[in-house]
């Protein structure tokens, strides 16, 4: 397939799975700001619990650029309606679906349709009327949009390069993601704050699990109560929890092995890296080289990877 | 629809019929999902001059535009012909020249013409097709006599529209299609790419065949990229191409791959830096040396404009005749050549019965409408034709047929053209049917999109 076409498909599932991923995190922090514990007791960092989601998203030096505090509407405003930041809601919709409508011949009408009709429903909505609806509704309209058209994805089209591409973009994007989540509670995993227990503690886990869809899974899988350490393996080692780091790296080295033909390709090399690291990681040693250090050369390495899908595939040099 | 003795014609009844027993809520309610529905699909079009990314619907008339099958026989019959005859003399013209040797055209027309290509002559294209897909403007006037008012030989677009308003009219109106004996047209893009395969450069056994379009800004993007999706084959940009010893390759995930043919929606002017205009960006350096050996088809041809001028268009029937040896089936509209002193006295005398068109002008601009001009327009128009008499030409204004058309007051006549699109390659083909455009103010004759024009579904019917 032409290259500029893959390159449009990977930005389009990229968008879409980050559009996801911050209605997620925003639901969490708007369930947790009605929590009555004041986060300050915790003697965190960071004290403001609108930050949380302006740093995971790494908006943050963007966001300060016009606010002077991250009162809870405008880092709303900001994450989901904003057109100037490029990673609000409103503009991951809006690229993804000019990314489709570039290559619309290269997915399905189905597809096309879907992603235009939430583009069409999302473009007239201003945040007097999200207010209207509720914040969390509204979270879940992202969500749900994003499940169709991933379920329409999945139902309709041609398992074939297009579909490939589709697929590593959202998966690069959602391992990004789940790595930022976990990395900005990484101080929870901090041995002097191992023994803090107690409810805010459990509603601080609670809610991240719940950001990645986690929450049940991890009573079904551990039927115990929540301990940093699980919740970690979880996220980090897990390959039957879906947005876990090594699920995602199972699907991106599985798609790269076949998008790349030669034995030796270097490409495949480095995933196939990444991906062992996982496969055979162990808990213990992630919490001894320190969750935040292992999370920061996670990020590093699967941002190269996306830097080398790029110039491989996607915008090659002649 | 309406005959003017007879009341509703044959082929209207049954529409007319479901109309007249189908509430006024019920109408408007179909009327409400084909928009919506046209919204979600994103058939829309880019408008020029307002913001960038500005979509707009082309309004849809639920209405459709009936022909019976016995007329349609004969403007299949008239449609082949003329273009049968204007390839046969885009090939001549950049061939032997032999029409002009006759005298039949004035040379200096044609040579002197700005979309005559000099770097056409002598290249041979496969099977002497150049207009691979023409767009042939009909009207229906006066007493129902068919006129041809336009050939599109370069770019003719709209054929989406064609085969989407048939989709939505087939949602809307499913009972009317299985009562009724409506020829399909959805058959287009399987033809399409049938004619492209078949002109490929000869000894490829499988070409390839894209879509080149100038990009996702062009107002026709959308139909770019319905008919490289309807073809299943790639559609590209310039920059996704590039030229390596005279062969043509598309840069892909898997590395260069060659493309045979070009389906190209990209103007002569833009194709190649190299040849044409060089601030050209939307193009391929070393496009037309690929082209001009053979390695790559190019459809249309380039230098097809020359047969679609305005001030070529007086002389088509006598190309039909010199070509074919055979009378001309559709008539033309009668044309005052403003460069001949006699007709061209004739229509400055008569400024306020005619039209006057620019001999290049397109999408309805740079055209005087006499009945219904000021007379600051026409003194305007007077000057610039004694300017530049060659630039311009003159036809009565011709009482175009109307049909039933949805309007806020309800349904009302409105003034309808017909632009049925002609296949041409090893054979040629039409789809029975073409799009019809419709004015939506009242009592105007101007169908363009770009002025308030819409569009309806096109039925050729059993008789």
């Amino acid at each position: 397939m032409l290259s500029r076409t893959a390159n449009e498909l990977f930005w389009m599932a990229r968008h879409i799975e980050r559009a996801e991923n911050t209605a997620r995190l925003l639901d969490v922090t708007w369930r947790t700001s009605l929590l009555p514990y004041p986060v300050h007791d915790l003697d965190l960092d960071r004290a403001e619990p609108w930050e949380v989601p302006l740093v995971t998203s790494g908006t943050a030096t963007l966001f300060y650029a016009t606010h002077a505090h991250p009162a809870a509407d405008a880092v709303l405003r900001f994450l989901m309606l904003d057109p100037l930041n490029p990673s609000s809601i409103h503009s991951c919709l809006k690229a993804a679906r000019e990314s489709a409508r570039i290559v619309r011949g290269a997915i399905t009408s189905e597809m096309y349709e879907d992603l235009n009709t939430a583009w069409l429903d999302l473009r007239v909505r201003d945040y007097a009327s999200i207010e209207a609806m509720g914040v969390q509704a509204f979270c879940e309209w992202v969500k749900m949009r994003s499940h169709l058209f991933r379920g329409v994805t999945f139902g309709t089209m041609l398992r074939g390069e297009a579909y490939d591409f589709i697929r590593l973009g959202t998966h690069i994007e959602r391992a990004d993601n789940t790595a930022r989540i976990l990395d900005t509670k990484y101080h929870l995993l901090l041995p002097s704050a191992a023994d803090v227990g107690g409810a805010v503690d459990y509603y601080q886990w609670a809610s991240l699990l719940q950001s990645v869809s986690g929450f049940e899974a991890y009573r079904k899988i551990y039927s115990d109560v929540i301990t940093p350490r699980r919740v970690a393996e979880m996220l980090v080692l897990r390959d039957d929890m879906p947005r876990s780091l090594h699920s995602c790296m199972n699907l991106i080295n599985d798609t790269l092995g076949h998008l790349c033909e030669a034995r030796n390709d270097e490409l495949a090399r480095r995933a196939g890296e990444l991906h062992a690291r996982l496969h055979y990681g162990r808990t213990d040693e992630i919490i001894r080289q320190g969750l935040h250090e292992y999370l920061m050369d996670f990020l590093e390495r699967v941002s190269d990877l996306g830097d080398e899908i790029s110039r491989r595939f996607l915008v090659p040099v002649d | 629809m309406h005959d003017a003795l007879k009341g509703v014609r044959a082929h209207y009844r049954p529409f007319a019929d479901w109309l007249a027993r189908t509430p006024a809520d019920r109408v408007a309610q179909k009327k409400d999902e084909a928009e919506r529905a046209f919204h979600r699909v994103g058939i829309t079009f880019a408008v020029y001059g307002e913001d960038e990314g500005t979509e707009r619907l082309i309004p849809f008339d639920i209405v459709p535009r009936i022909i019976p099958q016995s007329e349609w026989t004969m403007l299949e019959r008239g449609l082949l012909q003329r273009v049968a005859a204007l390839n046969a003399f885009l090939a001549d013209i950049y061939g032997a020249q032999r029409i002009l040797d006759a005298n039949v055209i004035p040379r200096e027309r044609v040579i002197g013409n700005i979309q005559f290509r000099a770097e056409m002559a002598g290249v041979l294209v496969p099977d002497g097709t150049y207009a691979h897909v023409a767009g042939i403007d009909l009207v229906r006037a006066g007493a129902g006599q068919w006129h041809v008012l336009e050939d599109n030989l370069r770019v003719p677009s709209g054929v989406s529209y064609m085969l989407e308003n048939r989709r939505m009219m087939m949602r809307l109106f499913p009972e009317l299609f299985a009562t009724q004996s409506i020829r399909p047209v959805q058959h287009y893009p399987d033809l399409l790419l049938e004619n492209l395969r078949a002109v490929a450069p000869a000894g490829e056994e499988s070409p390839t065949v894209a879509v080149l379009t100038p990009g996702p800004w062009n107002s026709a993007y959308f139909e770019h990229s319905f008919l490289a999706q309807q073809m299943g084959v790639e559609l590209v940009e310039g920059q996704d191409l590039f030229v390596r010893d005279d062969k043509v390759y598309m840069r892909t995930t898997r590395g260069p791959q060659r493309v045979h043919v070009l389906y190209r929606r990209v103007d002569d002017d833009f194709l190649d830096p190299t040849a044409f205009r060089a601030d050209s960006t939307l193009g391929v350096p070393g496009l037309f040396d690929a082209y001009r050996k053979g390695r790559v088809t190019l459809a249309n041809a380039i230098g097809t404009g020359v047969a679609d001028d305005k001030s070529i268009y007086p002389y088509v029937p006598d190309m039909i005749r010199y070509y074919l040896g055979e009378d001309p089936v559709l008539a033309n509209v009668p044309t005052w050549k403003m460069y001949v002193a006699e007709e061209r006295a004739y229509a400055l005398a008569h400024l306020d019965e005619l039209v006057v068109k620019e001999v290049h002008g397109a999408g309805g601009y740079g055209m005087l409408i006499g009945p219904m001009s000021t007379a600051a327009e026409r003194e305007d128009f007077r000057a610039r034709i004694l300017a530049r008499p060659d630039n311009y030409i003159a036809q009565p204004t011709l009482a175009l047929s109307t049909c039933p058309t949805m309007v806020d007051a309800g349904v009302a006549p409105r003034h309808i053209d017909l632009r049925p699109y002609v296949l041409s390659g090893k054979t040629a083909h039409v789809v029975p049917g073409g799009l019809t455009r419709v004015a939506l103010r009242e009592g105007s004759l101007v169908v363009n999109s770009s002025q308030g024009g819409g569009t309806k579904d096109t039925w050729v019917v059993a008789d």
